[in-house]
């Protein structure tokens, strides 16, 4: 684990001169494209989601580029704040001519750029804010997104959660716009599909500062049948070490967010939980030809596994590259066009960007974790189509402003 | 019940976490009266070293309270360490101006964190015996947190006997009555400085380290940590250990049960405790005047002399270069780079405003900044107001907000205003974050744009005259007789007062007109970036301003025009420049610090008047 840190350096110092274009093809000129994420602050995600990135643009490069062209991305680093990201995105249109925008991991991040794309009219691919808004409150014409939603993935785990014989359910989220909003489609999506459970407590620590003591305690007074945890990073391991020891989660079922992902799953070690019901992605398990490849690749690539983050950052090119290629253009209203319906074949599977509210069709897979060689894994898993757990047309068209 | 009980446990258990942290900050501000913005990150090297060494040592009691103990030793060696190369240049300097270097400590810590153990979150070994839990009253209760509920009164006591039975701890407690005094009847100063770092230090990296069993271990816990240690502190009362562990207590305990109520308290709650001890006792619980401050204010800052007309032909100079630059530089970048710069250079003099010529240090100006951006982009937002309008309201919300905080900040004098300022600032922000009907919440207002008429030229040529104007205005009432007086009342409250000028009245005017400032800044930065959120108030744009002033100079007018063009230019190269911005960024800072204890534009002064003597 302690390789990671200096292994990112010396990939970051490739990263330059390997996203130039060769000297071979300096006829042709590069695609650029803009990327800014929050880099200093969210390094755990973020470092595999630019690996996997600068993978998929030298894959794309020597196939060939698109139609001839080589990409190249100028990354920038907006330290989780949006109004740096907004002055980078003013940067990279400006000065840099980058094609178009992507990236973004805090949803306000998103959020802002989304915005300012819609006001400078660019197009912007919103590769991980996970808010529901950037596609339907505050969606616009000009922005679109990779990732399985809050409520995408909250549809996925209620599908489970309503299959337990729980009727008495506690809840714990970090006290954000995720949070909150996990926290709200979980228990209006659970109340449609079982009408006799009823919420017996909920918790809301401050993102990053939980007081996991405290916390574990409020949600043990309630005596709740099962829990649904929303926490992730720190928060997660602290709430998970405490809990275990105070005898939290026996006997109860847990359903959990994201839980297991590796990011989140292997700090844990082996204190990881056993059978929460988790989204997440078992990379070691999964051997569709499309994965297997990608996983291969990865590992050749950086010594390390893949994470969530890096079939993120992966795919947030491949869906690049894919639209690049159809549309044959760099006009900003024909890429908008062309990424309304675009087709593209994502690590996961096929994949599809929503004509009606620009979210793609990416699922996530849900299981249950599980304990092997000393960490945590998940067991029992499916792939859950993003596509099956989306709200209907009729309701999405309330949801969203037209464009 | 039982519950009940356990929960007061848990309180405890915190308490004692976080008292371990304070007590090493309270130790050194009460000797050497530094804010130490790295003690955050000393506890988090303390955790991290801590990762590394008990995880390479046999497993055992022996390795793992070994470890956690040499850990704390490192930890207090590296403290000390950067007392001697860097703390120590800079004792002369203006009041505060250490703050500066140990942010650029901060800054180098953390992407050397990064470097070192990389960015997963790492889960360290439990305490050996101390795994499982204990059956109290029915319900269970981790081990650990009981042994952590003893070592935080232990700690305490030993610290007590230390500062009672020792030589050592007799000139520490007379050094933090009276630092003067103590040099005068010939006790080394240098020495006991040292030495005290080491001390706080090595608490700091202790806390960190007994976290391991307990928390993962992340790039995070620096921050997470640093304001509620510095809030324990100045709760507690600055130098005071028992005060340190009632307000540890206090906060723990007040935790523990606010969230079975309000669940999201954890938000605001360490800063509602502080607001109002602080509104009812003005220097904490246990804090003492200290006779050492009564003697530094009696010497006057260097006065304010009138610019030099080569200075005003310079200035003219550059507003005029600024206004035509556009012109010349290619491209709208440049412009959004320039309407930042301009913005900055506003909200870094109204701070100074009350810093310099005010005498009172704000750690929470960023509350007036982001209450404007909110004021206009609110009335933008809901009433559809054009541009000029919703800019006009950004002042006057600002304005009525510094009204409200200031009325109770001004009171209060030093670090302690400073503290009720960031409190006042943080409880705004917390609205701003958790009032998501009004305000939306973290994901905020949207689609905040200038009018149509206002090209990106025009919207920078509007923050250029509204930042020149403004910093002017403030330029010239600090020279004006109100500016006279203000000086007068923080040179010397007695004789100020003695001649009729009321301290408070003049300082709260002043923090009004520094808020009001602060807001038009905010206005214009919420139609620059068509977006506002949480973050337009939150901490770390009020350090931002503090290292805009600081940096440029606080005793110089000029100071944080000098200093938000160097801090924004800086961080604007960097971050496209490299990815380890934040390393390059600390290191130029502390560079700068060493370099120039005066400030940019101190360092200017300092080199005219010599050049004008000789």
């Amino acid at each position: 684990m302690v390789g990671i840190g200096f292994g990112r350096r010396s990939v970051l110092g490739g990263v330059a001169a390997l996203a130039a274009p060769k000297v071979g093809r300096a006829q042709a000129e590069a695609l650029k494209i803009g990327e800014i994420n929050s880099y200093t602050a969210q390094p755990a995600f973020l470092q595999p989601y630019r690996q996997a990135w600068t993978l998929a643009v030298e894959q794309v490069n020597a196939a060939g580029g698109i139609h001839g062209r080589p990409l190249q991305t100028v990354h920038r680093d907006d330290a989780g704040k949006p109004e740096d990201a907004v002055r980078h995105a003013g940067e990279l249109i400006n000065s840099e001519k980058v094609v178009l925008l992507a990236g973004g991991f805090l949803s306000n991040v998103g959020l802002a750029l989304g915005d300012f794309a819609l006001q400078n009219k660019r197009l912007f691919v919103a590769s991980e804010p996970l808010t529901d808004a950037i596609v339907w409150s505050k969606g616009n014409r000009y922005t679109f997104r990779l990732r399985a939603s809050t409520y995408m993935q909250c549809a996925m785990l209620v599908e489970e959660a309503a299959k337990l014989p729980a009727k008495k359910w506690a809840l714990v989220a970090p006290n954000y716009e995720y949070g909150q909003s996990a926290v709200r489609w979980f228990k209006e999506l659970l109340k449609a599909a079982k009408p006799d459970v009823e919420f017996v407590a909920e918790q809301f620590p401050a993102l990053g500062r939980i007081d996991a003591g405290a916390t574990v305690q409020a949600l043990a007074a309630s005596s709740p049948e099962a829990i649904f945890n929303v926490t992730f990073g720190a928060d997660l391991t602290n709430f998970v070490r405490q809990g275990a020891t105070r005898g939290l989660f026996e006997r109860r079922a847990v359903v959990s967010l994201l839980t297991g992902e590796p990011e989140y799953l292997d700090p844990l070690g082996d204190e990881a939980p056993e059978g929460w019901i988790v989204t997440g992605y078992p990379w070691d398990q999964i051997n569709t030809p499309a994965h297997t490849l990608f996983r291969d690749a990865y590992r050749r690539r950086f010594n390390d596994y893949p994470r969530l983050g890096s079939v993120v950052g992966y795919d947030t090119v491949q869906a690049i590259a894919a639209l690049l290629r159809k549309a044959n253009t760099t006009e900003t209203e024909k890429l908008v066009d062309a990424m309304k319906g675009l087709n593209f074949g994502s690590v996961f599977g096929d994949v599809s960007f929503r004509a009606q509210d620009h979210q793609s069709t990416m699922g996530a897979f849900v299981g249950k974790t599980v304990l092997r060689n000393g960490r945590g894994t998940m067991v029992d898993w499916r792939y859950a189509d993003g596509a099956k757990y989306l709200p209907s047309d009729a309701v999405v068209q309330t949801l969203r402003p037209a464009g | 019940m039982e519950n009940l009980l356990l929960q007061a446990l848990n309180g405890l258990a915190s308490a004692s976490s976080l008292f371990l942290v304070a007590s090493g900050l309270t130790v050194i501000f009460g000797v050497t009266r530094i804010v130490n913005f790295a003690h955050g990150s000393l506890y988090m090297l303390g955790a991290y070293l801590a990762f590394s060494i008990v995880t390479h040592l046999p497993r055992g009691h022996a390795g793992f309270w070994g470890g956690v103990l040499l850990a704390a030793l490192a930890v207090g060696a590296i403290g000390a360490l950067l007392e001697l190369v860097l703390l120590r240049r800079i004792y002369r300097a203006p009041e505060l101006f250490q703050l500066l270097a140990t942010f650029g400590v901060v800054l180098v810590v953390q992407d050397l964190a990064l470097l070192s153990w990389g960015a997963q979150d790492l889960l360290g070994p439990r305490a050996p015996g101390l795994r499982g839990s204990v059956e109290l009253l029915g319900l269970r209760f981790p081990l650990y947190e009981l042994v952590l509920i003893g070592i935080g009164p232990l700690v305490l006591g030993l610290l007590l006997l230390l500062f009672k039975c020792t030589r050592w701890g007799t000139l520490v407690r007379a050094a933090t009555q009276d630092r003067e005094m103590v040099g005068a009847l010939g006790v080394n100063q240098r020495w006991l400085f040292t030495s005290v770092f080491f001390l706080g230090s090595l608490l700091a990296g202790l806390g960190g380290a007994l976290q391991l069993p307990r928390e993962s271990v992340n790039l995070h816990m620096d921050l997470a940590i640093i304001t509620e240690t510095f809030v324990v502190v100045v709760v507690g009362g600055l130098g005071s250990l028992p005060g340190a562990a009632l307000a540890a207590l206090l906060i723990g305990e007040l935790h523990a049960f606010g969230i079975l109520i309000f669940p999201k308290i954890t938000l605001v709650l360490v800063f509602l405790v502080m607001a109002v001890v602080l509104v009812i006792r003005p220097r904490g619980l246990f804090g003492k005047a200290q006779v050492a401050q009564a003697a530094v204010a009696s010497v006057a800052e260097p006065v304010l002399m009138r610019a030099p007309k080569q200075l005003k032909w310079l200035g003219l100079a550059a507003l005029l270069g600024a206004a035509v630059a556009p012109a010349y530089l290619a491209g709208d970048y440049a412009l959004i780079v320039l309407t930042d710069m301009a913005i900055a250079v506003l909200f870094a003099a109204s701070l100074h405003f009350i810093m310099g010529p005010g005498g009172m240090a704000s750690f929470g100006h960023a509350a007036y900044f982001g209450i404007g951006a909110y004021g206009a982009a609110l009335l933008a937002k809901w009433f559809a107001a054009p541009m000029v309008p919703a800019l006009l309201a950004a002042p006057l919300c600002a304005g009525l907000a510094g009204a409200l905080f200031g009325f109770f900040c001004v009171r209060l004098s030093g670090v302690y205003s400073a503290m009720l300022t960031l409190a006042f600032a943080q409880i705004a922000w917390s609205i701003a974050f958790q009032w998501v009907e009004l305000t939306g919440g973290d994901n905020g207002i949207l689609g905040v744009w200038p009018d149509a008429w206002a090209t990106k030229l025009h919207y920078y040529w509007l923050t250029l005259g509204l930042s020149a104007a403004g910093t002017l205005l403030l330029r010239r009432m600090a020279m004006s007789p109100f500016g006279y007086a203000l000086r007068a009342q923080r040179d010397n409250a007695l004789r100020a007062e003695a001649i009729g000028i009321g301290g408070f009245e003049f300082r709260w005017v002043a923090f009004v007109l520094a808020a009001a400032f602060a807001g038009v800044a905010g206005g214009l930065f919420a139609f620059a970036k068509g977006s506002v959120f949480p973050t337009a108030l939150d901490i770390p744009r009020s350090v931002d301003a503090l290292l805009m002033v600081l940096l440029g100079g606080v005793q110089t007018l000029a100071g944080p025009i000098l200093g938000a063009l160097a801090f924004t230019g800086l961080h604007e190269q960097l971050v496209r420049a490299t990815d380890y911005w934040r390393l390059v960024l600390g290191g130029v800072i502390l560079l700068l610090v060493l370099a120039f204890p005066q400030g940019l534009a101190g360092a200017v002064r300092q080199w005219w008047e010599s050049k004008g003597r000789a």
